[in-house]
């Protein structure tokens, strides 16, 4: 019997010759990632080693990744004691992939982690953050975890009882339409599936729509399979895999391109042709409340943002440069943009997107999580309706329960800010 | 037989739960203040310790969607409510197995606040509506965890029998 590609992963990761959904397993982990979470982490950590008289170090440093990004720079004490906490056990421990509130080095985590060549296709990688989905786009078994999972994988290096998960095979046909993009496709997926669809299973991509499509077009997709409930999306690896982690991330070990098996297992199959597709939007207050875009068109908007580890690339910002240049913001609208990275914002910079976004009355903020989660950045008054190319429309995302969230691609965020309200980017703005 | 003191539909997010603006707390004994924060009432009541413990929470279906925060978890398990719904969300299920926290899978549930709920090891017993409905195993893989009593003493008890094994 076959294998899927999660199930090659983890048949190499146990040193097994074959496994199959269903069994259960303890996986070595390559990679494993937090953010300021850590600081739970580690306090987990502790608790774990508490009164056992043995030394609390971490498993491997090497293979431990914590990047600030949530609250950056820290909005209060609190966090930035989290911070300092962090910093502190990351020099105790000699963990070197530390990325802290640095120009030169910062970003969002589900950013820095392929573009520093931390992930690799056919490993195992787990983040103390659900988009940990985010890394399948480059072919690697990638899924969310809790604090205190975490805490066992620092002391272990491997995640104890996993099921292996089945999966959702999903063949995307046809070519892009202009103005529609990875967005509109993963949008509309989770429609059909429902936020619970996909649950304790792997969506793995296929089709020529997949193969033509951008490693940050997948990472896209992959990033919001876990709003179906995925435990991880994942698309095989392949040239253009290649291409990007040696010449974006500079890794030069020998890398493991493979696919899933001819006769591998899947749970379900689900064909969907890219060409038919329109701009989607997730409506409040579930990412599964999609419709396509002509049915809300024309919703006033009072805050558009464009970022996040979903959309906050270099092509997003380009798509969002193109149509914004020699434009203006509608005054009552305000429009927030933060680059995934800092290496994004440096090449937005060189480019002169961030002129065209500043001449434009949008605001371009530092690299981070900002207004997508609401915490210290953008945060919407009671009433405020927010568009945003993030990948969560819950209430009380953005800070403020008695707000409502739209999500969108980039095309779209772009061409609503001038006009103030949701706008078909193929209608384009005034 | 514990009461019924909160019911919440479908989808229900960690953001409601447990919102993102007080993520900087993190300490399992300083999460429950915050507890469906935007729910004031019965926050305020959470907060003021009002519920006997193994008190009851009804959810729908993907209780606990969304971000992988633990503290979504950690609130729940410090006033130690139990949590039945119709299904759980991975990430947080994991969650509320490895701090302890009580889980029940009733795919039918049907349960208002103020309802006293019985549990057998099949199933909920709805005393108000005498109605019975099939309780859902938790994931098989993780039962040595619940038993251990959450991941942290079972992980403690692995590293101290790996060190006796190896006679360190
Ligand atoms: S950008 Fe938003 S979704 Fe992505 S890691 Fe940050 S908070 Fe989470």
């Amino acid at each position: 019997m076959g294998m899927t590609m999660v199930e090659k992963i983890l048949a190499k990761a146990t040193n097994q010759a074959a496994v199959k959904a269903g069994d259960v397993l303890e996986p070595r982990v390559d990679m494993a990632m937090s953010h300021e979470n850590g600081a739970l982490v580690i306090n987990q950590f502790s608790e774990i080693y508490k009164d056992t008289g043995l030394d609390a170090k971490v498993w491997d440093p090497d293979k431990i990744a914590i990047i600030f990004d949530h609250r950056v720079p820290a909005e209060s004490s609190k966090t930035a004691g989290n911070q300092k906490k962090i910093r502190d056990f990351v020099a105790k421990q000699g963990i070197a992939k530390f990325h802290d509130i640095r120009g030169d080095s910062g970003g969002i985590c589900h950013q820095i982690l392929p573009e520093f060549g931390y992930v690799r296709p056919g490993k195992v990688v787990v983040g103390t953050d659900s988009h940990t989905t985010s890394h399948g786009a480059l072919g690697a078994f990638s899924f969310g975890i809790g604090a205190t999972e975490m805490a066992a994988v620092w002391a272990l290096g491997r995640v104890l009882n996993v099921e292996v998960p089945g999966t959702i095979k999903v063949v995307c046909e046809g070519k892009f339409k202009r103005h529609v993009a990875p967005k509109d496709l993963i949008l509309h997926l989770i429609g059909k599936l429902t936020a619970e669809g996909a649950n304790f299973k792997v969506i793995e991509f296929h089709g020529p729509a997949i193969e033509q499509m951008s490693t940050s077009g997948r990472q896209v997709i992959c990033n919001m399979t876990v709003e179906a409930g995925a435990t991880s999306g994942i698309v095989p690896p392949d040239q253009e895999t290649r291409r990007y982690l040696q010449e974006e991330a500079g890794v030069k070990d020998e890398l493991d391109i493979f696919g899933p098996d001819a006769d591998a297992v899947y749970d379900q199959a689900i064909t969907i042709n890219v060409s038919k597709l329109e701009p989607q939007i997730a409506c409040p207050h579930t990412v599964d409340n999609v419709k396509p875009i002509k049915e809300v068109a024309g919703i006033k908007i009072n805050q558009i943002v464009i970022g996040s580890c979903t959309n906050g690339r270099l092509d997003d910002l380009a798509i969002a440069a193109k149509i914004l240049k020699g434009k203006k913001v509608a005054r009552q609208t305000r429009m927030l943009i933060f680059p995934a990275s800092t290496r994004i914002y440096l090449q937005a910079l060189k480019k002169g997107y961030v002129t065209t976004f500043m001449e434009a009355g949008a605001v371009v903020m530092n690299s981070g999580c900002g207004p997508c989660l609401g915490i210290h950045q953008g945060a919407l008054a009671d009433g405020d309706v927010a568009l945003a190319t993030t990948n969560r429309n819950f209430k009380g995302r953005m800070g403020n329960p008695n707000a409502e969230v739209y999500l969108c691609s980039p095309a779209v965020a772009a061409a609503s800010a001038i006009n103030g309200v949701i706008t078909d980017p193929r209608k384009g703005g005034k | 037989m514990a009461k019924v003191v909160f019911k919440v539909g479908d989808d229900v997010s960690t953001d409601i739960i447990y919102p993102g603006r007080f993520m900087a707390t993190v300490l399992p004994t300083e999460t429950p203040q915050f507890a469906f924060i935007d729910y004031p009432e019965f926050n305020a009541k959470v907060k003021n310790k009002e519920f006997p413990p193994q008190s009851i929470i009804v959810g729908g279906k993907n209780f606990g969607c969304g971000s992988s925060r633990e503290q979504a978890a950690s609130c729940l398990k410090g006033p130690d409510f139990v949590v039945v719904a119709r299904n759980f969300s991975r990430i947080f299920l994991q969650n509320a197995i490895n701090l302890g926290l009580k889980m029940v899978i009733c795919p039918t549930i049907e349960a208002n606040e103020g309802d006293e709920l019985e549990f057998s090891a099949e199933q909920v017993i709805n005393k108000n509506s005498g109605k019975s409905f099939a309780i859902e195993a938790l994931p098989k893989a993780r039962q040595v965890i619940i038993d251990a009593g959450g991941l942290i003493p079972f992980t403690r008890k692995l590293l101290l029998d790996t060190k006796s094994s190896r006679g360190i």
